[in-house]
């Protein structure tokens, strides 16, 4: 095997790395979407048996439709990833596996369960007593909850490997109980958890204002946009806290990535906030950037004057990309900030102004929004990931010692992109017909063209 | 705790095999039927599948999970040296999975639906194809952990005979299992005496690549008639699998579906715990013969034990509410 470790060149670390990131890029947004979306179809599955109201019947039939989809999705994608970790990174997973094994092997469970609990949902219109029908869409949401807050887990031991003791190259003395509770696992969950909420929520959001900005169905809409942005606009608003709670935790514990969101190159004193600006790894500057003097030091230590360490307290060749995570750092707080402020003018809307709701100006400000929240989660993964770099495992293991010996991966990172990008056009577009089907759903004289094609025999 | 484990490993393997199978197995079913039919035995189907094809597939990951925690060596030895064909399964899945889902949920049914169903019935074969081959190349000696060049490496493991016959016999048990199965659930006559036919054209197929594997075998020196002749608990197996084969050859279209069912349930099972019985404990047969083997290759210990609770609890929930699930639907039919 030595001989053929030698053939692998950097392009075949590249493009593992490529198509790890565009796997989980991938799967990261209908994960959430297969998360969150269970509890909207529950609220409003709820509102029906509380008011008899038909028309959150229709919308959380319209929504599960919408759900079936990226449900599926998500689904083999999420398969994809158990086996992409193996043919990518056989020796991360190799000595990883019996360690950081127990949240994948609760996953298992969870993913399980909420395979069941979704096909009971989806096919129990008029099977099941309504509660039990009604409770079954829950529990397809909380263990999609669970499912995420588990792989997440699994990502804090990469970050915080713990549950081992790494003595002479060999991993000894396993926990995995331990390797479950480490360090990361609850700010990273708390993190993720609050964000499918936020990116889902407004997603949603903005889909159903701009269809009330067409004028149709406008009782069914504005419904939809209500639960949507309540969910999205709390978790919103509940992100900043969770957000400080990561820093002043990644600051202790991984100071390099902290350095590197920052572009933070030398220890100091009294550490100053760079927002914006375009970091020079080789003049140690960064160009172009509002600076708040001491407010690094007070948002990581709680103090405006503790030190925050630097880059320069690594060696140069354990420095994680720094433009990359920087920047990708400054776009997951700038759309979350963004939110923040539409979150606010929500409420207040709620609160004083209900007739904002109706106006143009309004439902585009959501429009607008639709993506941002995705935007600022792939922008979060690539902070994470990038920013943990050159490592797999923190301190233990680098990314370039795991990769696959096979050479060629880049054929198979085209292959994946491939299908990943027909994946997309396709969801977008079965997604775009769906919208449009909605007033055909909505007309009683109209019979469901799904009940025409699939009743007949 | 480790035999737990095992077990479990073994029964999900078992449970793909028979359920994902016979997913698979109405894809493939799919194929063979003429276009003017094709329409009904899709409904038939979605009718049958729709509510179960995800729990279905959880079998996979499950036992990708026990083998990664469990048996990481195993897990690290099959993902690089059978790359290339894991990666021709997955694309299969995907394809699988997402067409089967789109062709139903897609809100305009124009020609779309041709490509989904292209999609369906062609990944519906790949799929089983591939999963039969990986287990067919684990097994077959070609693994060189030692290797140094690509061909050697990457290539021999799986692209010999034996492997794609292994391959093929998987399709043609898949059909097998689905063609059983949907008789069952097909309501007009018409249907139910086509899928009749067809279950004893895929059983001939089961035999035909059943024979094509030993054959394989002795090809390439894999002495699989040799073993098996002197191992009595595994030739008996293989015959009563096969007599009750024959058995179902005589079924009719209103035959009692629950034995034939069982019958077809307990062929495949039976064919799958001669081969099991047969390798055990070896998992991975490599070319220097210092094989893999549930034993020497488990993460023993904690990780195992905390595996095996794992797997335990978990089973406490799946498996009743799974139950529920098939038995819900499965009662909603009588009904109607």
């Amino acid at each position: 095997m030595a001989e053929i470790n030698l053939l692998i060149s950097m392009d075949d670390l590249f493009a593992a790395r490529s198509q790890m990131a565009l796997s989980l890029g991938f799967h990261i947004i209908f994960a959430c979407i297969g998360m969150v979306m269970p509890f909207f179809m529950a609220t409003s599955h709820y509102k029906y048996l509380r008011t008899k109201d038909p028309l959150y019947k229709d919308l959380t039939k319209a929504w599960s439709k919408g759900v079936a989809i990226f449900f599926v999705t998500g689904a083999v994608s999420g398969t994809m990833l158990s086996f992409e970790l193996g043919l990518l990174w056989p020796k991360f997973m190799l000595h990883a596996g019996p360690i950081f094994g127990m949240p994948f092997s609760l996953e298992g469970t969870a993913f399980f369960i909420e395979a069941i609990a979704l096909g009971f949902f989806l096919y129990g219109w008029g099977r099941f007593h309504p509660w039990f029908h009604w409770f079954t869409g829950v529990v397809v949401g909380i263990s999609g909850l669970a499912s995420g807050i588990l792989v997440v887990a699994a990502n804090g031991w990469m970050n915080s490997p713990s549950g081992f003791d790494y003595v002479n190259g060999e991993y000894l003395n396993i926990d995995p109980i331990a390797a479950l509770f480490n360090d990361a696992w609850f700010t990273q969950a708390l993190h993720m958890s609050l964000a499918a909420f936020v990116a889902t929520g407004f997603a949603v959001a903005g889909i159903h204002a701009f269809l009330l900005l067409k004028g149709k169905n406008k009782e069914f809409h504005r419904k939809a946009f209500l639960i949507a942005a309540i969910f999205g606009a709390v978790a919103a608003v509940l992100q900043p806290i969770s957000g400080d709670i990561s820093a002043k935790d990644i600051a202790v514990r991984q100071p390099a990535k902290l350095a590197a969101m920052e572009s933070h190159f030398k220890t100091s004193k009294s550490a100053p906030l760079i927002i914006g600006g375009i970091p020079d790894e080789d003049a140690q500057e960064v160009n172009y950037a509002i600076e708040i003097p001491g407010a690094l030091s007070f948002l990581a230590h709680g103090d405006f004057d503790a030190e925050v360490i630097g880059l320069d307290q690594f060696p140069k060749e354990n420095h994680p990309p720094v433009l990359v995570t920087h920047i990708a750092f400054q776009i997951m707080v700038g759309m979350g900030m963004l939110l923040v402020g539409l979150s606010l003018l929500f409420f207040y809307s709620m609160w004083k102004k209900r007739t904002w709701q109706e106006a143009r100006w309004f439902l585009w400000l959501f429009v607008v929004a639709t993506p941002l929240g995705f935007i600022a989660i792939e922008a979060g993964w690539t902070v994470t990931e990038v920013g943990r770099q050159p490592w797999i495992i923190y301190e233990i293991l680098k990314t370039k010692d795991a990769v696959t010996p096979i050479p060629g991966i880049k054929y198979s990172f085209y292959l994946f992109t491939a299908i990943y990008v027909s994946l997309a056009a396709i969801v977008s577009f079965l997604l775009y017909r769906q919208i449009k089907a909605v007033p055909r759903m909505l007309d009683p004289s109209n019979e469901s063209i799904e009940t025409k094609t699939f009743r007949e025999s | 705790m480790l035999y737990v484990v095992i077990v479990f490993l073994c029964l999900s393997l078992l449970l793909y095999v028979l359920l994902g199978g016979a997913d698979f197995g109405a894809g493939i079913v799919e194929i063979v039927t003429p276009s003017k039919m094709r329409e009904r035995i899709r409904a038939t189907t979605y009718e049958t599948i729709g509510p179960i094809w995800e729990a279905n597939h959880m079998w996979l990951i499950i036992a990708i999970v026990i083998l990664f925690v469990g048996f990481p060596a195993v897990y690290t030895l099959l993902s690089i040296h059978l790359h290339i064909p894991l990666v021709l399964m997955l694309v299969g899945i995907i394809g699988r999975g997402t067409a089967f889902v789109f062709r139903h949920y897609d809100a305009v049914k124009d020609d779309m639906q041709k490509v989904y169903n292209l999609i369906f019935t062609y990944s519906s074969f790949v799929t089983p194809l591939f999963l039969g081959l990986i287990f067919g190349a684990a097994v077959s000696g070609n693994i060189d952990p030692e290797a140094t060049d690509f061909y050697t490496a990457f290539i021999q493991p799986w692209f010999n005979f034996f492997s794609f016959s292994v391959g093929l016999f998987t399709v043609a048990i898949c059909g097998f299992l689905a063609a059983v199965f949907l008789i069952g659930e097909a309501t007009a006559a018409e249907v139910k005496r086509f899928l009749v036919k067809k279950s004893r054209l895929f059983s001939l197929m089961t035999i035909v690549a059943g024979g094509l594997v030993f054959i394989a075998a002795e090809y390439e020196g894999i002495n699989l008639i040799q073993m098996i002749i002197h191992e009595p608990i595994t030739l008996g197996i293989l015959i009563l699998a096969t007599l009750a084969m024959v058995a179902l050859w005589f079924q009719q279209v209103n035959g009692n579906t629950v034995i034939s069912r069982l019958l077809s349930g307990f062929v495949v099972s039976a064919i799958l715990l001669a081969f099991g019985y047969h390798y055990f404990p070896d998992i991975i047969i490599t070319k220097s013969g210092e094989n893999l083997s549930v034993f020497n290759s488990a993460a023993v210990g904690k990780p195992i034990d905390s595996l095996a609770w794992a797997l335990l609890i978990g089973s406490v929930f799946i498996l009743p509410s799974l139950y529920y699930l098939l038995y819900s639907f499965q009662k909603d039919k009588v009904v109607r």
